[in-house]
């Protein structure tokens, strides 16, 4: 078995008297992709953003090739952050950069690179998710919703990371846009042979890119297993949510009219 | 009907209490950020131009209609008592010490503050900012300290640049319509003017660029929501700008000219 590349161990996160993830224990190996799915409010962003040094978990261990992350100083985190590629919901671009310019801030402003240089490794990245060097001189706001998601998977890979985060990829996006993405990922992740951890609650992109699925509900990973064991998980959690339906063990918060 | 009171007295001192030392921590952290590389050299030299280069219409109307206005309303007070020669003196005091950047700040506070807050916190909730950390790139450095170094280089010139203003302001007033002699208007504004009072009105200005960025910066990084929690970051970059102007407004006087 390949070696662990992001190892968690008991790790807990409140806001206030919310406890949103309650002991978390997760190994994702080397060359591995994961994908935590789970309803809406589970914590699925709050594990991805704890393990990214986004938020501070309140205990438990974070190790990243075996290096403890939790409390790291500045220097150790940019260290770390390195080796991280991160596809945000919503894109996250820099409105007041133009296309090119986004796929090329890591590469000018954390690496060094010359700007010429990095325009060029900018084009050539834009080119493995399908556009065109046209799109390079457009400004985020002049993009569709699956252009910019495509442009945001250009930056996540464009300093070719060793571990690549994807939050809720295909989110916003309709079923030939998401299966676009879902292709693009895997491509990507397969050809940088980096290891990836997802979080959805799209099925079919967590079927499509994903090695491994944990699910994750009330803050706890109540099961996880390879992709082709999830319909026979014996789970009933999984069960539900894999199958959509309003009943069983997971409750939603409805308050009547 | 005393306990509820006092509880909310001690809930709101708290909360008062919790501000001032998130506001102390975060500029702690930038002013730590800001002495450390790399400095963004763009990002500074874009501020500057945003900060002092887009101010200086709204800040120049101010400084000469305010010159005028004290011209005017010094003649009318002095003429009682036959002072009206102190006029000129008046007009330049008044200003390079307190009007011209006082004046300055709050106007640089309502368009600039309420911007930085802006667009910072739209940056925060769009998740620009959690972009900038997995790109190795330090947010305080990229966003905040670029905007601090740039409202503290160009604050004390935009309020040099309104004293002389101002002063023509007065002097258009003093000599048009108040039928002053312009070379004895000139000269009893420069014989009275000390280099203190120009002085004081830049250190101010100085440390007015630092609050206003301080506070839009502060109010943006920390927004929470949607477009709602933007708008609240805006209005309370500048209203908190604007308290802190005129409560060191008058430390720094006391500092500089109590007895």
């Amino acid at each position: 078995m390949a070696p662990s590349k992001i190892s968690l161990c008991g790790v807990t996160k409140s806001f206030g008297s919310k406890q949103v993830l309650r002991g978390i224990d997760l190994e994702v190996a080397m060359g591995e992709s994961m994908v935590v799915i789970g309803g809406s409010g589970t914590g699925k962003s709050v594990l991805l953003k704890c393990i990214l040094g986004l938020m501070q978990p309140d205990d438990g261990s974070i190790k990243v090739d075996g290096v403890e992350t939790v409390d790291l100083g500045d220097h150790g985190r940019s260290q770390v952050m390195r080796k991280f590629g991160m596809l945000f919901q919503g894109g996250a671009l820099f409105d007041s950069l133009r296309v090119w310019e986004n796929v090329a801030f890591g590469p000018i402003q954390s690496d060094g690179m010359p700007p010429a240089k990095a325009r060029d490794v900018a084009i050539a990245k834009l080119g493995n998710v399908g556009l065109g060097p046209e799109i390079g001189e457009l400004f985020p706001a002049e993009l569709s919703g699956g252009m910019q998601k495509r442009v945001a998977l250009a930056r996540a890979i464009a300093r070719e990371p060793e571990i690549i985060f994807f939050d809720e990829p295909t989110t916003g996006l309709d079923p030939i846009m998401a299966d676009v993405i879902n292709d693009l990922i895997v491509k990507c992740v397969s050809d940088l042979g980096a290891t990836a951890v997802s979080i959805t609650h799209d099925m079919a992109s967590a079927r499509k890119i994903g090695h491994r699925i944990g699910m994750l509900h009330e803050g706890r990973l109540v099961w996880q297993g390879p992709v082709a064991d999830i319909d026979r998980s014996g789970n009933a959690y999984v069960d539900q949510f894999i199958r959509g339906r309003a009943e069983g063990p997971i409750q939603m918060q409805v308050r009547k009219l | 009907m005393s306990v509820p009171l006092v509880t909310l007295l001690g809930r709101v001192t708290l909360a008062f209490l919790e501000a001032i030392g998130s506001v102390s921590a975060f500029a702690l952290q930038a002013i730590r950020c800001a002495l450390q590389p790399p400095w963004y050299r763009k990002q500074i030299v874009h501020q500057i131009m945003e900060i002092g280069y887009y101010s200086l219409p709204v800040v120049g109307l101010t400084a000469i209609f305010t010159g005028m206005v004290l011209a005017l309303q010094s003649y009318t007070g002095f003429a009682r008592f036959s002072a009206e020669s102190a006029i000129p003196n008046v007009v330049v005091v008044s200003l390079t010490r307190e009007l011209g950047p006082v004046l300055a700040a709050l106007m640089v506070a309502g368009r600039v503050g309420a911007a930085m807050a802006a667009e910072i916190g739209t940056m925060r909730v769009t998740e620009q900012i959690d972009a900038l950390t997995t790109l190795s790139t330090n947010p305080y450095k990229y966003l905040v300290v670029p905007r601090l170094i740039a409202a503290v280089i160009t604050l004390p010139i935009l309020v040099l640049l309104a004293d002389i203003i101002g002063v023509l302001g007065g002097f258009l007033v003093g000599v048009y319509k108040l039928d002053f002699n312009d070379a004895a208007y000139l000269r009893n504004t420069l014989d009275f003017l000390q280099f203190q009072d120009v002085f004081s009105g830049l250190v101010k200005a100085a440390v007015f660029g630092f609050l206003i960025a301080l506070m839009g910066c502060y109010h943006g990084y920390t927004s929470k929501g949607g477009a709602q929690g933007v708008g609240m970051a805006t209005t309370s970059a500048v209203v908190s700008a604007s308290m802190l102007i005129l409560t060191f407004n008058y430390f720094i006087t006391e500092a500089f000219f109590a007895l």
